[in-house]
């Protein structure tokens, strides 16, 4: 693949460059809160980021993938609960415990086509979300608070924020890139041919079934490391991190990011966590003037705002917010 | 006579009421051009299926190259050298040409758990790539979008996704279905150069390519076999022209 010079790598370059910035923003104001929210924004981006690999290059649309958000959460907060702290232990295990989940999930899922799959990773997902419910000794439905982030024997300290950031930043770009070079990869080619054409990769010689297994579990590993980052986060884990409409969540991502390359579902975890602070602030704002003090509840419908472009990327943009880019070059 | 490559014993596949084969049996020896002819719904896709692995025989034996395929699922089949292509157009319509043979190539060059190596530039898949296109003659049309070529080109690309497994033998389903003439032609070109090198089994509907072609011929009716011999002797069967040729000719004059 050559390396253009067009608008889309442009902004790309220009998004990296303003996310590597941000804690330089943030220090030089004072607003931490937005340190806070792209924290948030980069591990939900490597969740969509995931997602899409097996979504979007696989033809596998998983309605479960917030499970191993919440699968790698739980293990972290478990794991700390008990007072094992080492992040040393903790993140193999949590990454470990994610593929396993992934692989049994996989397995008895990759038998069914279509609906049916999206049936039944919802359904997995569900499951598990319910035993995060039962799981009473950790906090059941309230949740568990983590008192100490993972310890890596004073290599990198987790609860400095900027130091925090950065390293899920690092993460998010490592995945980024390997996610790149898999899809190029012959592996990856046949997980996108066995989305082009199944019956004919079958035909000249491709055993798929173990292949697209093995994507769907590299991408539930990286979803729990997701995971892993998003319970040092908020320091708490509760089954809410893996609700189904999470799940849902990620699918908009890569849908309004778009899912025909790597870095899209990057520009819509951006582009849907950025909409959700705004456009409650927006509507408050522009609906002032006609609604008065009903206006500050109406922000909290910013959905009906945000399900129209949805709707309009679906039916007109069908490579979501990286293809309107790409295609601006020719215009 | 040598051993045959490909040996079919007794096949025969029931749907519901219909029996599709009918205690089939056939043997195509290494190097020959075999053609299997007959009339629509005679069940030539249905045998193409359980030679390909597709479609389970209720009774009966494949054997390819003195193993006992009947079971084996279709990747493995095509690990063996048994090659297809498909009566309805089937390829990767967003990959180029040559990322679809390269494919093909792929599926024999080993394991696909390879992460990290562009796939793409990987000489040991494109280079055979690239030949396999040339031979059927699409070597210009490489890097074209597969949905961008003619119907024409696809059966070729068809033919050289094939090739390109490095196959013993190909089982063509209907590769001139849809052609023009002039398409066509070239086709029959492309295949006359193939047997040469391979042994080929052949359904097709164009009995001026069938009989160009085929060293031997088999007539399937209702699942049977009624004939199977030189294309001279098919021509003067009269059970032959009965049930298909007639009908073929009726057909055309119509």
């Amino acid at each position: 693949m050559t390396w253009h010079l067009s608008i889309r790598n442009l902004a790309a370059a220009a998004l990296l460059a303003a996310l590597a910035l941000i804690p330089v923003y943030c220090h030089l104001t004072g607003n931490f809160f937005l340190l806070s929210l792209f924290t948030r924004i980069v591990i939900l981006a490597m969740a969509a980021v995931s997602l899409n690999l097996i979504m979007g290059f696989g033809g596998m649309v998983s309605f479960g993938h917030a499970a191993y958000i919440g699968i790698g959460g739980y293990a972290v907060g478990i794991l700390a609960h008990e007072g094992v702290t080492s992040g040393l232990v903790q993140w193999p295990l949590a990454l470990a415990v994610s593929a396993l989940f992934a692989l049994v999930i996989g397995a008895l899922s990759l038998r069914t086509r279509g609906v049916y799959f999206i049936m039944i990773t919802l359904a997995f997902a569900q499951m598990i979300y319910y035993v995060g419910v039962g799981l009473s000794r950790y906090g059941g439905d309230d949740g568990l608070t983590i008192y100490r982030r993972s310890q890596f024997g004073g290599l990198v300290n987790l609860s400095n924020k900027t130091v925090f950031y950065y390293l899920c930043l690092g993460l998010l770009l490592a995945t980024v890139y390997g996610i790149w070079r898999l899809v190029n990869s012959r592996f990856g080619m046949v997980i996108r041919g066995a989305r082009s054409n199944e019956r004919r990769m079958r035909a000249i010689g491709f055993p798929t079934f173990r292949y697209r297994l093995a994507c769907f579990v590299i991408s539930g590993t990286i979803c729990g490391l997701a995971g892993v980052l998003l319970a040092n986060h908020t320091d708490f884990v509760s089954p809410a991190m893996m609700h189904w409409t999470r799940s849902g969540d990620l699918i908009v991502m890569a849908v309004l990011g778009g899912m025909g390359s790597v870095l899209g579902p990057l520009f819509g975890a951006i582009a849907f966590l950025v909409f959700e602070e705004v456009l409650p602030i927006l509507i408050t704002l522009v609906g002032r003037p006609f609604l008065g003090r009903a206006a500050a509840h109406a922000g909290e419908y910013w959905q009906i705002v945000l399900g129209p472009m949805l709707l309009l990327v679906v039916l007109f943009a069908r490579g979501g917010i990286d293809g309107m880019l790409a295609s601006l070059r020719r215009a | 006579m040598p051993e045959p490559l490909l040996e079919i014993d007794g096949l025969t596949k029931r749907f519901g009421g219909v029996v599709a084969s009918d205690d089939i049996v056939l043997a195509v020896p290494a190097g020959e051009l075999h053609a299997i002819i007959g009339p629509n719904g005679a069940g030539k896709t249905t045998l193409i299926g359980q030679l390909t692995g597709e479609i389970a025989p209720d009774a009966g034996h494949v054997r390819f190259a003195g193993h006992d395929i009947t079971a084996l699922p279709a990747y493995q089949r095509t690990m063996l050298g048994l090659a297809r292509s498909f009566q309805i157009t089937s390829l990767f319509l967003d990959f180029t040409a040559l990322d679809n043979v390269a494919l093909a190539v792929q599926a024999h060059a080993g394991h696909s758990f390879r992460f990290w190596r562009d796939a793409r530039r990987e000489s040991e898949l494109r280079e055979p790539a690239r030949a396999a296109l040339a031979r059927v003659g699409l070597g210009q049309r490489a890097d074209v979008i597969v949905a961008n070529l003619s119907h024409g080109e696809h059966r070729q690309l068809e033919i050289a996704m094939a090739l390109a497994t490095g196959p013993r033998m190909l089982l063509l389903d209907e590769p001139m279905a849809g052609m023009g003439p002039e398409e066509s032609v070239r086709m029959v070109a492309t295949l006359r150069e193939l047997k040469q090198e391979l042994t080929i089994l052949l359904v097709e509907h164009d009995m001026e390519a069938v009989f160009a072609l085929a060293d031997r011929i088999t007539v399937l009716v209702y699942g049977r076999v009624i004939a199977s011999g030189a294309p001279d002797a098919i021509r003067a069967n009269a059970d032959v022209r009965q049930a298909y040729l007639g009908e073929q000719e009726a057909v055309t004059d119509g």
